[in-house]
Order: structure tokens, then sequence, then C-alpha cells
């Protein structure tokens, strides 16, 4: 598809609006139907289309293979690491009540987008890996 | 052969269908999936976490734990098709010397 | 009759379509086909929990002040984790038809039962 310039031109318009719309989802789990899993796979999505018009090598240079396999372990990290706050500040494993920042309703809120966010960047990371690794034995 | 096939297909779905004459109606509020928890989840998801969406606050608050297992199940599956379909720089002159024999 | 078939009808249209995905799993000697009826089956068990999530009257379950009586949100949460679960399989599956075509040469399940012998 490198020679349809109409296709070229769209795709560079649209590749920021649709990662916008995919850290939306995420943020706004809460308060509307989304969350982490949802969002991951719109902003994975966008990368893929990316890749599927100007081809692997300059799919490359948006994205190198060491960047993304750290993006893979970064996100059960995340996950991980607020469980392990949860019992520094003195409670059990995820238990976000105890967190000291201000109200009971606001710790628990920020305990449940600091694991919508590692879910994300886990599956978007995912995405992308599985595509590369498919499309790369057709060459 | 394939009517052996289409034999076993229709056994299974005639034994499926004759299971479903006990279970409850399409959409009654007295079936027992109704009952035993889901009632609290409903009421009691405002005042515990401050969340409005149900469904999220399930996933991420009173079942947290099974969604930390669900993110390693991707993971792994990803580190799968790592390993099976990655070529490092010590196979990457076998691959080419076995390409060129058969094409 | 007519109320027995209008209580269950959703049942049956499930059972219908996982009754296409188990026939092409077992029928088709191609392997992609294989895999592509495994996805059709385990969406057609996703769809046969939720809908056992509706409640008549009910509204989606996100906390809203015109609602009289809210879905069953349960059987949500369960089929989120199990779609994850299916897209791994499948993609763990493909990986494994692409270095049999490698090794084999072709993906026909009975050829390669021959070359094996």
């Amino acid at each position: 598809m490198k020679n349809n310039i109409i296709i070229q031109i769209i795709t560079r318009l649209l590749f920021p609006f649709i990662q916008l719309f995919g850290f939306y989802v995420i943020m706004h789990g809460e308060s509307g139907p989304g969350g982490g899993f949802q969002g991951g796979v719109i902003l994975g999505a966008s990368v893929i289309l990316y890749v599927i018009v100007f081809g692997i090598d300059e799919g490359r240079k948006l994205i190198s293979e060491k960047t993304n396999d750290i993006l893979n372990c970064t996100g059960v990290l995340i996950y991980g690491g607020v469980g392990l706050l949860c019992i520094i500040a003195g409670g059990k494993y995820l238990e976000y009540n105890i967190l000291p920042l201000g109200s009971v309703h606001f710790a628990s809120h920020m305990g449940m987008l600091g694991i919508e966010i590692g879910v994300g960047v886990t599956v978007s990371a995912v995405m992308i890996t599985l595509f590369f690794e498919t499309a790369r034995q057709g060459k | 052969m394939k009517t052996t096939y289409l034999f076993v297909v229709l056994i299974t779905g005639i034994a499926l269908a004759y299971g479903t004459i006990d279970m409850p109606n399409f959409g009654d509020p007295q079936a027992p999936a109704n009952h035993h928890v889901a009632p609290r989840y409903i009421e009691k998801t405002h005042e515990e976490t401050g969340v409005d969406n149900m469904v999220t606050s399930v996933l991420a608050s009173y079942r947290g734990y099974d969604t930390f297992g669900e993110t390693t199940v991707i993971f792994t599956a990803g580190i799968c098709v790592i390993l099976l379909l990655r070529e490092t720089r010590d196979n990457k002159k076998k691959n080419r010397r076995k390409k060129g024999v058969r094409s | 009759m007519i109320e027995f078939i209008l209580a269950k009808y959703n049942y049956w249209i499930y059972i219908t379509l996982m009754m296409i995905g188990f026939y092409a799993m077992i029928a088709k000697p191609n392997l992609i086909k294989k895999i592509i009826g495994m996805n059709i089956f385990q969406t057609a068990v996703f769809l046969f929990y939720i809908s056992i999530a509706k409640v008549k009257g009910g509204t989606a379950p996100i906390e809203w002040e015109k609602a009289v009586q809210y879905d069953n949100p349960l059987p949500h949460v369960l089929i989120l984790t199990a779609i994850v679960v299916s897209v791994s399989t499948t993609a763990v599956a493909l990986a494994l038809i692409i270095k049999i075509y490698k090794a084999y040469g072709t993906i026909e399940e009975d050829k390669i039962l021959e070359m094996n012998k």
C-alpha cells in the first residue's frame, strides 16, 4: 500500500486520534463502559494500522524490539507494585482503603486507576508483539 | 465419513436442547443466578468503593486477584509466541541455509 | 406450546451456533479451518452465558437515577476473562501452525499423518 497516497495521508491524520480514544476508554472505565482490556486493544490496533499501511521496517522505527519487550513486562510489574504498596501502608494485599490519600473513596479510585493502567500497557504491548512476530514470517 | 460426523453433531445438539427444559426462562427475575451474590454487589458498590460502573468495581476491587492472574495469562501468550517464532542471531544463518535448500 | 418456545428460544439459537462450530472442528481436514471452528464455538458459549444475565425490565449495570432494576453484572465480569483466554489460545495455535508448515510443507491433516508413518 505504499503507492496509494490517499490511504497514507488519512492514516497519518487518524493515528493520534485513535490513541487518544484508547487512553479515554482506559481512564473513564469507572464511570462508563470500558476499562483496561478494552482500551489496551484499541491502543494496539492503532500501531497495527500504521504497520499495515507503511510496512514492517517503518513500523520498527516507530517502536523498537527492545522497547516492546520491556513494555510487555512493565504492566504486570505495575499491577503487583500497587498490591505491594498496600502491604507497605499496613493492610492486606490489594486492599485500597488503607492507602493514605485522603478519604476512603479517593484512595479506592486511585488504586483502581493504577490497576487499569497496568493492564492497558501489557495488553497493548502483547497485541503489537503478536502482530510483528506473525507478519515477519512472510518476508 | 461426513455422515458420521453429521450424526454425532445432531445427537449432541438434541441432547443439549433436551437439557434446557429445566433451565430458567429468559429474563426471569427469580432465577437462582440472580439471588446469591449479585444483589450484594448491586446494592453496596457505591458506598464501599465509590465507583459507578458495577462491572469495573467487581473486576478491580472485589475480584482483583483474578484480574492479576488474567494479566499473567496474556503475558504468557506473548512469551510463547516470541519463543516459537523469533529468529535470533544464532539461528538466522541456519534458517537461511534451510530456505536455500528447499526453494 | 408458543409460551414454551418464547421462554427458551435464546438457548436454542446459541446451541445451533455451537453445533456449527463443533462440526467445523471435527470434519474439516485443513488446520486453519479447525481453528476458526474453535473460535465460533467459544463465541457461542460466551453468548450463552451472557443471555442468562438479562432481567426483564432491567437496564445496563451502571448507576443511573432513572433506573428501577439493574441487570446481573456477574456473568459480564467472568466472560471478560474468558475472552482474553480465547485470544491467547488462538494466538499460540496459529504460531504452532506456522511451525508445522515450515517442517512438513503442507497443512492438510491426512497428508501430515501419512508423512509421519
